[in-house]
C-alpha cells in the first residue's frame, strides 16, 4: 500500500464523517423526555410572596448577548437575590441561544429564565405550540414589587400582554418598548434648513431636494430588507386604519394584496423610481447602512428605537438623531400622522419544564419593578413596558424623542405581530421581497404577490400552528 | 509472536471503533429515524410521519432552488479549483525553464507556495467576514476598483444576478492553496528523470501538464476531487456568513437551508433531518460516482 492509497482510503473514509452539516444535534427525541423523578421547587404563597417561590431555591437564568449587554441582567439579578439571600443565581449569557438550549428543552431540563432573543432566536410558534412555555397569569395578578396598590398587570404599557399572547395565552414577556419609525439627523436637517415632511407628496418633494443638495435620500439594511416592510406597511395601516395589520396576522386572503397595502406599495416605489436609495444600498447589512447613515451620506433610514445604543460608537457628537412616523398619504387617512408603531419587545420566556417556574416568575417581577426598569433603562438606554418608569432618569437625545412621539401617538398608536406568530414569514419570505421591492427589481405589484405568496404558503402548510388575534 | 496480534489489535482499534460508532454512526441513525417523524425540537413528542417529510420535501421549491446552486457548485468549484491548483503547483514545480538545469520552479516559488496556503490558515469565518468587506459595495476593495478605472460596480452580495458568482469565487479562492501544496507533495514525488526526458524530448509546457503530470497525479487530483465535490455539496458556512441564502435565496444552498429550517426561522427538526438525509445520500452517491469513473490503471515507477 503506497502513500495514495491511504489518501484515497482515507478520502473514502471521511466521506462518512462529512458533511459535518449533517450531524444535527446528536441528541434524539427519545433522550431524556419527562424527567418526572426531577424536583421542582414551590414555596407556599402568602401575601408576601404570591408567586410561591423557595427561597433557597436556585435560579438559573439565560441572558442573550447581544445589544444591551448582560450587566442590566446582573444587576436584576441582585435585586433577586437581595429579597432571597438563600437562593443561588446561575447567570449565563450567550448570543447562540436556539444552538445552546435546544437540548435542554429535549431533555426537560431548560433554564428558570431565557432570555429568547437576537437572529438565533428560538421561533415561538414552535416553542408555544409544544407547550414548552409556563403561563405568566399568575405574575400579571400578583401586585407590583414597589408600586403600591397596582398589580403588575396595571403596571404594563398598553399592548405588553397582547404581543407575548398567543391565542390569548399570556407566555412571553417582551421587556422593552421599541418604537418602529423613520429616524434623521436633526442637526443635517437644521444646518440645511429642512424639516421632516408630513405627507407623502412633501417626503417626495423633500426627497428631490435632499438629492439635488448631494446626500441620499434614503438607506436600507439591503441585506436584512424586511426593515424596509415596517415603514411599508405603517404607511398601509395608517390609511386603512388597524385592520390592515389584523387581517396580514390572521393570515386572511389576499391580505398582503389589500388596497391598502397597494397603495401603500405605489407610494414606496416612488423612493425606489426617483433612485433616491443610497448606491450599493442592496448590498450592506444593517450596521452597515446604519453607518452609512450616522457619517450623512443618507438622510433617512427606517428603524426601531434600538437604533440608538447600536450605532452608540460611530455616531458624531451633536448628531441627535430623531424618530418619526411616516408620512400620511393624505387626508383619507384613517389614523393621524403622529400614529406610530409602538409595541413591546425583547422576550423573556419561563420554560414550562424549568424546575423553578415560580422563582422565574419573580424574577420577572423583579424586572417589572420600578426600581428594575428604570435601572434597566439607565443601564441600555431604552425604554421598557413598565409605565412610568423614566421619570427621574435622564434620556439620551433619541431616546428622547421617541418618549414624544410614543405620546404623540398615545391611543392611534397601532402594532402587528405577523412576525411573532410566523417567524420564517417576516424573517425569509417578505425579506426577500422587499429586497427585490426595494433594489427595483420587481413592480409594487409583484411585490406584493410575492408577499401574498409567502403567506399563504404558511396558511397552507399544515405542520405550522396558526395563531389569531382579536382586532 | 503470532499470538501476540489480536490483543494488539483490539487494543488499537476497537476505542476509535467505538468512539466512530457513538459519535458519528449513531447520529446518522438518529437523524435517519427523525426525519421519519414531525419532531418540533423541543419537545420529547414526535409522531412517526413515515415518508412524509419526503414527499414535502420533493413539492419544496425552496429546496429544489437550494440543490440547483449546489449542482452549479458542484460543476465548478472542483474543476476550477483542480485546474487552478494544478497550474499554480506545475508552475511551482517546475514553471521556470532556464538554462540546461531541467526542472526547476519559477523564481520565489517559496514565497508564493506560503502565499497561497495562507486561506488555509484562516479560519472560514475569517475568509468570509475579509470577502465581505472586499464586497462592501461602497468602500470595497472591488468597488473602489471598478471606479478607479471608471467601471460601474454591481452591488456584488446585494444583487441576485452577482450574488452566487461571488461566493462561489470565494469557495475557489480559499480552497486552492490547499491543492497547490497537495499536488505539490504529489509532483514531488515524481521522479526528475521523466520531466527530463520530456524536455529532452522537446514538449511544451501544457504538454507536458497534459501528458505526464496530470497521469501521474491521477490519484490524488481524484481525491481532491471527491473532497472538493464533498464541499460544493456542503458550502454551508461560506454561505450562512456570507448572505444567508439572499438575496431572494439567490445563494441559497441545500446545508443553510436545513440548518435554517431546524435552527433558523423554524424549529421543524424531523423535516430538517430528512433534508439531512438526503444530503447524506447525495454527497455518498457523488463520492462513489466520481471515484468509479475516476478509476484508472496505476501506474507504478519501477
Amino acid at each position: 500500500m503506497n502513500r495514495r492509497d491511504i489518501l484515497r482510503r482515507s478520502a473514502a473514509a471521511s466521506l462518512l464523517a462529512t458533511p459535518a452539516a449533517g450531524l444535527l444535534s446528536g441528541c434524539a427525541t427519545s433522550g431524556g423526555g419527562d424527567k418526572n423523578d426531577a424536583e421542582t421547587y414551590q414555596g407556599t404563597k402568602s401575601a408576601q410572596n404570591p408567586l410561591g417561590v423557595k427561597e433557597d431555591a436556585p435560579l438559573e437564568v439565560v441572558i442573550f448577548g447581544g445589544g444591551f449587554g448582560e450587566e442590566y441582567a446582573k444587576a436584576h439579578e441582585a435585586m433577586y437575590t437581595e429579597k432571597y439571600p438563600k437562593a443561588k443565581i446561575k447567570h449565563s449569557s450567550t448570543q447562540e441561544i436556539s444552538k445552546t438550549l435546544q437540548p435542554r428543552f429535549v431533555d426537560g431540563t431548560p433554564p428558570d429564565v431565557v432570555n429568547n432573543s437576537g437572529s438565533s432566536q428560538i421561533d415561538f410558534n414552535g416553542l408555544v405550540s409544544q407547550n414548552a412555555l409556563a403561563g405568566l397569569d399568575d405574575l400579571l395578578a400578583a401586585p407590583s414589587l414597589d408600586i403600591p396598590g397596582k398589580t403588575v398587570k396595571d403596571t404594563l404599557l398598553p399592548g405588553a400582554v397582547e404581543v407575548g399572547s398567543y391565542d390569548g395565552n399570556f407566555l412571553v414577556l417582551n421587556y422593552t418598548y421599541t418604537a418602529y419609525g423613520i429616524w434623521h439627523s436633526a442637526k443635517l436637517f437644521a444646518d440645511r434648513g429642512w424639516s421632516y415632511a408630513k405627507t407623502w407628496d412633501e417626503h417626495i418633494a423633500l426627497c428631490k431636494q435632499i438629492k439635488a443638495a448631494g446626500i441620499a435620500p434614503w438607506t436600507y439594511a439591503g441585506l436584512h430588507p424586511r426593515y424596509m416592510s415596517w415603514p411599508l406597511i405603517s404607511t398601509a395601516i395608517k390609511l386603512g386604519g388597524p385592520s390592515v395589520a389584523t387581517a396580514i396576522d390572521n393570515l386572511e386572503p389576499n391580505a398582503w394584496k389589500s388596497d391598502s397595502m397597494r397603495t401603500a406599495a405605489d407610494a414606496w416605489h416612488q423612493i425606489v423610481k426617483d433612485k433616491y436609495i443610497l448606491d450599493g444600498s442592496p448590498g450592506l447589512d444593517h450596521k452597515q447602512s446604519q453607518t452609512a447613515w450616522c457619517q450623512g451620506k443618507a438622510a433617512f433610514i427606517s428603524c426601531g428605537s434600538w437604533l440608538e445604543s447600536e450605532q452608540k460608537d460611530v455616531t458624531p457628537a451633536g448628531f441627535n438623531m430623531t424618530i418619526a412616523p411616516t408620512p400620511s398619504l393624505g387626508s383619507g387617512d384613517k389614523l393621524p400622522f403622529e400614529a406610530i408603531r409602538g409595541t413591546a419587545g425583547e422576550p423573556f420566556m419561563v420554560p414550562a419544564k424549568a424546575r423553578n417556574v415560580a422563582g422565574g416568575l419573580e424574577y420577572f417581577r423583579t424586572m417589572l419593578s420600578k426600581k428594575g426598569a428604570q435601572d434597566f433603562t439607565k443601564k441600555v438606554a431604552s425604554l421598557t413596558v413598565v409605565a412610568g418608569a423614566t421619570e427621574g432618569v435622564e434620556l439620551p437625545y433619541g431616546l428622547s424623542t421617541v418618549v414624544k412621539a410614543l405620546d404623540a401617538s398615545g391611543a392611534n398608536g397601532f402594532n402587528w405581530v405577523y412576525n411573532n406568530f410566523y417567524r420564517k414569514l417576516e424573517r425569509n419570505l417578505i425579506d426577500a421581497a422587499c429586497g427585490e421591492f426595494f433594489s427595483g427589481r420587481i413592480s409594487p405589484a409583484e411585490f406584493l404577490e410575492q408577499c401574498q405568496k409567502g403567506a399563504d404558503s404558511i396558511a397552507q402548510d399544515s405542520s405550522i400552528k396558526k395563531y389569531k388575534r382579536a382586532a | 509472536m503470532k499470538h501476540g496480534k489480536w490483543p494488539l489489535i483490539v487494543t488499537f482499534l476497537v476505542p476509535p471503533v467505538l468512539l466512530y460508532v457513538f459519535f458519528v454512526v449513531s447520529p446518522y441513525l438518529q437523524a435517519f429515524q427523525i426525519s421519519t417523524t414531525d419532531w418540533l425540537g423541543y419537545s420529547a413528542d414526535a409522531n412517526p410521519v413515515g415518508l412524509a417529510n419526503f414527499k414535502t420535501l420533493w413539492h419544496d421549491d425552496y429546496v429544489w432552488n437550494a440543490l440547483k446552486n449546489n449542482a452549479i457548485l458542484l460543476g465548478l468549484v472542483p474543476v476550477l479549483t483542480i485546474v487552478l491548483g494544478l497550474f499554480f503547483a506545475t508552475m511551482l514545480a517546475m514553471g521556470g525553464r532556464k538554462g540546461s538545469a531541467g526542472v526547476t520552479g519559477v523564481r520565489g516559488g517559496a514565497l508564493y507556495r506560503t502565499v497561497y496556503f495562507f486561506p488555509q490558515v484562516l479560519s472560514v469565518v475569517i475568509i468570509a467576514l475579509l470577502w465581505k468587506e472586499v464586497y462592501h459595495p461602497n468602500q470595497g476593495l472591488l468597488t473602489s476598483a471598478a471606479h478607479a478605472v471608471g467601471l460601474p460596480a454591481p452591488t456584488w452580495l446585494g444583487d441576485p444576478a452577482t450574488a452566487f458568482w461571488c461566493v462561489l469565487a470565494v469557495m475557489v479562492w480559499s480552497n486552492v492553496g490547499f491543492y497547490v501544496v497537495l499536488f505539490g507533495a504529489a509532483m514531488s514525488a515524481v521522479p526528475k528523470e521523466i520531466y527530463e526526458a520530456v524536455l529532452l524530448d522537446g514538449a511544451s509546457r501544457f504538454t507536458t501538464l497534459r501528458r505526464v503530470t496530470l497521469p501521474l497525479l491521477w490519484d490524488t487530483v481524484q481525491v481532491a476531487w471527491v473532497y472538493l465535490a464533498i464541499f460544493a455539496l456542503d458550502g454551508f458556512i461560506l454561505v450562512q456568513l456570507m448572505t444567508n441564502g439572499g438575496p431572494n435565496f439567490s445563494t441559497d444552498v441545500i446545508g443553510v437551508r436545513m440548518y435554517d429550517t431546524a435552527f433558523g426561522s423554524e424549529t421543524k427538526f424531523g423535516y430538517a433531518s430528512a433534508i439531512g438525509v438526503v444530503m447524506f445520500f447525495l454527497t455518498l452517491s457523488v463520492a462513489v460516482l466520481s471515484l468509479r469513473v475516476g478509476r484508472r490503471e496505476r501506474i507504478e515507477y519501477s
